[in-house]
């Protein structure tokens, strides 16, 4: 006698998950989480403040799991669209290696203890500040920006715009012009990478249902735009050097890859209608990670520096 | 009286282990996180 009643104890156990942890961890979006923590790290030891390596560790690794937790939540709610793309289709949920259930729970689960966590090694407007992070990707984003409008990826960017942010609010307890700035970057560095992406996953996106701006718009459009977002972005990109709190070096360099940047958005700009092999837009898609990566390995960098030799934090 | 266990394929049972030693794991890491948090706030209100 069991209060479930079960026929066949085979077939039961053919319900039972076959999940392995990698799958999990796959929910997490590691890349995407890789350079969440990058950003982060980099407001973090930009702040002027003292900083506690195993504090900052910890926080650290709360703000990657947050991110993480924010992924998995975006894999539960868009499963069903995921498994329409051939970039998505492959993961963990839409393959049914991980049941939705367990997918929102491992979600939910990890947003509790990663605010929690950064509340109690750092400090509670940090920790508000992740908690609204993963909200607006997973609520406001995913559920709904992402299927509803063609400037989805430009209000949902500030989603992953916010690490440095919160990572800057972990060591200073504050918001300031240098943490906005560095917000500033990623924000309108979301638009002309993720159009890029979206003009060679065209059909994708369309197959899907997802109105991104190609598929709204039209290509002539996107182009357009992916063009004056970077013109405004560039300038952005040189601005903590412009507004003192990053040194020559930084200023240099942001003026190279800026121009390397204009340089391949113009490509996709002159990009012919109906170019089926896309290759300006899948260039400008692989310089964009490079370039945010590389401005903010820069910033880091310096901010390393200063604290090993003792110097005062520029700006700081 | 019926069986009514659920009998587990090898490859079930595998992942099943897998997920509980991750969890294990996991647990084990809160609990270090948690004891180093304590010990720095400890340390930095005792020398402020």
């Amino acid at each position: 006698m069991s209060l479930i009643e079960i026929d066949d104890g085979r077939a039961a156990g053919a319900t039972v998950s076959l999940a392995e942890p990698g799958d999990f961890l796959a929910l997490m979006k590691p890349r995407v989480m890789s350079l969440v923590l990058l950003t982060a790290v980099t407001g973090y030891a930009m702040a002027p403040a003292t900083l506690d390596p195993v504090l900052g560790f910890i926080s650290m690794l709360s703000i990657a799991v947050g991110a993480g937790a924010a992924g998995a939540l975006n894999m539960w709610y868009d499963a069903d669209i995921d498994r329409l793309m051939t970039r998505t289709a492959k993961r963990p949920v839409p393959t049914g290696r991980v049941a939705p259930e367990s997918a929102l729970a491992f979600g939910v689960a990890l947003s509790l203890l990663s605010v929690m966590t950064l509340g109690l090694a750092s400090n509670w407007v940090a920790a508000g500040f992740l908690a609204f992070t993963i909200f607006f990707y997973a609520v406001i984003y995913t559920m709904w920006l992402k299927r509803s409008t063609p400037q989805n990826i430009v209000i949902g960017g500030a989603a992953g715009a916010f690490p440095p942010m919160v990572g800057w609010a972990a060591a200073s307890g504050n918001v300031t012009v240098e943490s906005v700035t560095l917000f500033l970057i990623i924000f309108l560095w979301t638009p002309p990478h993720f159009w890029a992406l979206a003009l060679f996953k065209m059909r994708d996106y369309g197959a899907a249902g997802v109105p991104m701006l190609p598929n709204v718009s039209g290509e002539k459009a996107t182009r357009l735009q992916i063009l004056l977002y970077s013109l405004v972005l560039v300038p952005v990109g040189i601005a903590p050097f412009a507004l003192g709190f990053a040194s020559p070096v930084y200023g240099v360099a942001s003026i190279l890859l800026g121009a390397n940047f204009l340089r391949h958005a113009l490509a996709v700009y002159r990009m012919a209608d109906g170019d089926a092999a896309m290759v300006p837009a899948k260039r400008l898609f692989g310089f964009s990670i490079l370039y945010l990566f590389a401005l903010f390995a820069i910033l880091l960098c310096e901010a390393l520096l200063a604290r090993g030799l003792g110097l005062p934090l520029i700006g700081g | 009286m019926d069986d009514d266990r659920v009998t587990l394929t090898p490859a079930q049972a595998k992942a099943r282990r897998r997920r509980s030693i991750a969890i294990g794991l996991f647990l084990v890491a809160l609990v270090v996180i948690f004891y180093f948090v304590s010990l720095a706030k400890m340390t930095s209100g005792w020398s402020s």
